[in-house]
């Protein structure tokens, strides 16, 4: 009786294949314009780790299990995902296996096998390879085949988060045969293989030209015989963001435009000609103003902004750090800059939704009167110049942030609230190559922090916040000991805190992690270490003549290209 | 002449060297860094070894005799070895790799070298083609109509910067009457008359905003250069030995005017190869001047010096240039 349902239901599995079969075809609906106006430079994600780099290559790489649109983690090279359950992740947290799916061939038509994942994991981890996803695979001991279709990682110590190597596009597996001379030192050199991997997606590179235009044609081995639709993807690159809108939404060249980082103004009028929309995703991307808790006074030299300089002569009060949060309207701060691309946010933690805490709800409604009246009852008076001082130590900061017009808006939305509350402010601009740059002997990196605010986006890779969360550490703040490298930018430091994420960091229970989560998150914000303002969304331009787009933040926004289609 | 331009060439030797130094100092006191583009979930110490597995843990002057002996040695050689098919060594020289891409420096110029050519060095031609008339038939009947108009259209090709002229015709030609495509296609061959209207067409904006400026520039030049002639004593006397008015005009005051005209448009040729960056970038040409500044932005060193290195050495190449032309064109002077 058993085989007999067996029986009946591959049937039917195999009718309903072959249904779709005949409503799709592989290859049918001729080329997918895609344009990305910061253009790719390589297409092994290993060696670059840009996110145009991990987005374009994940069309034809993939990784064994990557992230939906909700966030939720899906099977894609194994047959399952693994958990405590159903024994695919040991009891003790220090193992997790993966069974690979039967019958994936790489595009060359050769079988996909356990020793290509466990080659992955050698060739980022290799010495001197200077591998951009190695933060992928910390914590992993080792990686071994039980047989051809089953892998087994082994950790160091527990992991309660387990899926972190070979999960999301952060981390897709190459081909052994392909990459085998190309470990360590050697990785640069092989130029035709960094330029044309050779994967298992829907997708294979037929032509890269460097920094321009990357074109492909449809997988012939692709493990679904109906996709993709498309016999080709042209993959453009160059010029800038509002161009690029245009050439999706008023030229109608191009089907897809990513990161469109434009004025919701100017995209609303695009908008209109009818050709085309923007669709959001929203990650886990936080704009945020961090607050400097260590005087970066000029006047103290080598020591401003360490722990040697001691607490910020203001900024050490709690009663100025909130008044300086309750002084912002992120409503109007969201619709002069991102429009449909962002919402306020009192969060670190945005998303996902079990991560989400509404205890610091209250920085989202503007206080201008109630901060002033905190900073007089802490005793702040305002001078003769309307500024307020105390103690002889004047409330006015230096606000630094990257160069892009959307932030230098923001920088003068603030300054004139600030200036309601008797709070003056400096602004500067710094070029993001070199802001975001880490060059220890530039005085004007965000890591340095030489100001007493400064404002940029972070975020997090995948769905869980606890590698995240430890950024806030009191070992991780940057200091001349370490290089200036550390995550701890706001320079706080409260036991209690790295408490709950040592706790974090030992909890199995996903219903327990998210409360730790959210108490961590509730923590950082109360107290100051920084004003988180917009919770920020990739907008990308879509036209209407493309059908099968899901917009997602937690993977490569082409994770499902296999699915996109021409509407007729 | 032939022992004027050897010194001159040996006397270009030091001068490049110092160049060369120049660019890789000035690149080195930049506070830009190549890890800076990576999104901030790639942790410090993994930003630590990409640096180092570009080599930038080496002291400054080892990075630079690399760079060197990359530049001077290994690229020539691999050069010569791809010319000739011979095998020189064992044929695995260090190339110059860029730091963004991971791929030789010479071959991704190599790559951008047509569509730069074609655009802007078609719209150079073109301006030079465009500009003389213009200049001589302005300066011949100046203050006239013609002058004026021409004076205007100058001033405005002038002055309006090219993001901005690039930008209204794709407004006017792209998106509202959609004569031509935004986006240059870089893959695009021609193969027969379709593809080629279509190349034409895909040309036709970057050229003509590249043509405006050049040609506006151009033609002032020679319109003045022209004027200064007109009034020379020489034209007086052949007016007066009655030679036609038209044999005036394009034989004697033309050559004459053209002298200091050859020494300006032979000194604009580098420009073509170090493309035009706002230009490209508009129209997403994707030349060598888009290769200059994502390069800058990107802080990818090896590629920026050597780009420019070739740019300082197609400027002494052509200083070099005009003062012979200078010298063949205007018996009066003489370098001996």
């Amino acid at each position: 009786m058993k085989k007999l349902t067996v029986f009946l239901a591959s049937t039917a599995a195999a009718l309903a294949l072959a249904g779709t079969a005949a409503n799709a075809e592989r290859a049918t609906d001729g080329d997918l314009k895609i344009l990305f106006w910061q253009a790719v430079s390589t297409l092994n994600p290993y060696l670059s780790g840009g996110t145009k780099e991990i987005y374009s290559s994940s069309l034809t790489i993939e990784p064994l299990a990557r992230y939906d649109q909700t966030g939720t983690l899906t099977p894609w090279l194994v047959t399952e995902i693994p958990t405590v359950d159903n024994g695919g992740v040991a009891k003790d947290m220090t193992s997790i296996t993966w069974k690979l799916k039967p019958g994936v061939k790489w595009s060359d038509g050769t079988p996909f096998t356990a020793e290509d994942v466990i080659f992955t994991w050698q060739y980022c981890t290799a010495p001197d390879g200077g591998c951009a996803q190695k933060a992928q695979y910390e914590g992993v001991k080792s990686v071994e085949a039980l047989d051809p279709t089953t892998v087994k990682v082994t950790f160091t110590e527990p992991k309660y988060y387990p899926y972190s190597a070979f999960v999301g596009a952060q981390s897709p597996i190459i081909q052994k045969a392909q990459f085998k001379d190309c470990v360590g030192a050697k990785a640069p050199g092989c130029t035709s293989a960094n330029f044309g991997p050779i994967g298992t997606g829907p997708f294979v590179v037929k032509e890269f030209k460097p920094n321009d235009v990357v074109t492909y044609v449809a997988n012939p081995n692709y493990r679904d015989a109906a996709k993709p639709a498309f016999a080709s993807v042209t993959l453009k690159g160059g010029g800038d963001a509002p161009s690029a809108a245009r050439a999706v939404l008023e030229t109608g060249e191009f089907d897809y435009a990513w990161n469109m980082q434009v004025e919701p103004e100017v995209l609303a009028t695009m908008i209109a000609k009818g050709k085309g929309k923007i669709e959001t995703a929203f990650g886990t991307q936080v704009e945020r103003i961090n607050l400097n808790w260590f005087n970066p006074d000029p006047a103290l030299g080598d020591k401003r902004s360490t722990k040697e300089a001691g607490p910020h002569p203001a900024l050490k009060d709690p009663a100025v750090r909130k008044a300086l949060s309750m002084a912002i309207d992120r409503e109007v701060i969201d619709e002069v800059g991102y429009g449909e691309a962002g919402k306020p946010t009192c969060n670190i933690v945005p998303a996902p939704d079990i991560y989400i805490s509404t205890t610091n709800d209250w920085c989202l409604k503007q206080d201008i009167d109630g901060a002033n009246k905190l900073l007089d009852e802490a005793g702040w008076k305002k001078g003769s110049d309307g500024i307020r001082a105390k103690d002889g130590v004047k409330l006015s900061f230096l606000y630094q942030t990257s160069t892009n017009s959307v932030r230098q808006g923001t920088q003068a939305l603030v300054k004139d609230w600030w200036q309601q509350i008797g709070v003056a402010s400096e602004l500067r601009n710094v070029a993001a190559s070199v802001f975001f740059g880490g060059d220890p002997a530039s005085p004007d990196t965000f890591q340095k922090f030489y100001a007493d605010v400064e404002m940029y986006t972070n975020n997090f890779d995948g769905t869980d916040p606890e590698k995240y969360l430890a950024e806030w550490l009191c070992d991780k703040i940057p200091s001349p000991a370490n290089g200036w490298q550390g995550q701890n930018i706001p320079r706080y430091c409260n036991p209690d805190y790295d408490k709950i994420v040592a706790e974090l960091a030992k909890t199995g229970d996903l219903a327990k992690r998210a409360e730790l989560a959210k108490k961590a998150n509730d923590m950082l914000t109360a107290e100051g270490a920084h004003i988180p303002l917009i919770h920020r969304g990739q907008p990308s331009a879509i036209s209407n003549t493309l059908a099968g787009v899901n917009m997602n933040a937690w993977d490569s926004e082409l994770w499902n290209a296999a699915d996109w289609s021409r509407k007729k | 002449m032939f022992n004027y331009t050897l010194r001159r060439l040996l006397f270009a030797i030091p001068t490049l060297l110092v160049i060369s130094f120049i660019i890789f100092a000035l690149l080195d006191l930049a506070p830009n860094d190549p890890t800076g583009e990576l999104p901030l979930t790639i942790p410090p110490e993994v930003r630590e070894q990409i640096r180092a597995s570009l080599g930038l843990d080496q002291p400054f002057f080892i990075r630079y005799l690399l760079w060197m002996q990359q530049f001077f040695i290994n690229e020539p050689l691999n050069l010569l070895e791809k010319m000739t098919g011979w095998q020189i060594g064992d044929g695995s020289r260090m190339r110059i790799l860029s730091w963004a891409t991971r791929s030789p420096v010479v071959d991704l110029i190599v790559e951008r070298l047509p569509q730069t050519l074609w655009v802007v060095g078609l719209s150079y031609l073109l301006a030079v083609i465009i500009s003389i008339p213009i200049g001589v038939i302005s300066a011949y009947k100046q203050y006239s109509i013609f002058d004026q108009i021409g004076t205007f259209v100058s001033m405005v090709g002038f002055s309006v910067p090219t993001f901005f002229t690039g930008v209204v015709l794709i407004v006017i030609f792209s998106s509202w009457l959609q004569w031509f495509p935004s986006v240059y296609d870089t893959n695009h061959q021609v193969t027969d008359f379709a593809s080629l209207m279509f190349q034409i067409k895909q040309m036709a904006l970057p050229v003509i905003v590249l043509t405006l400026y050049n040609t506006s520039q151009i033609a002032r030049f020679v319109r003045a250069s022209m004027l200064d002639n007109l009034n020379q004593d020489y034209v007086r006397t052949a007016r007066a030995k009655g030679v036609k008015e038209n044999i005036i005009l394009l034989v004697h005051v033309l050559r004459n005017s053209l002298i200091p005209v050859v020494t300006v448009i032979a000194l604009g040729v580098p420009t073509i190869f170090s493309g035009a960056i706002i230009t490209e970038q508009i129209f997403r040409v994707n030349g060598l001047g888009q290769l200059l500044i994502t390069a800058i932005q990107g802080a990818d060193i090896p590629l920026v010096q050597t780009l420019t290195f070739i740019f300082a050495v197609l400027i002494v190449l052509f200083n070099l240039i005009a003062d012979v032309l200078y010298g063949i064109l205007d018996p009066r002077i003489r370098y001996d």
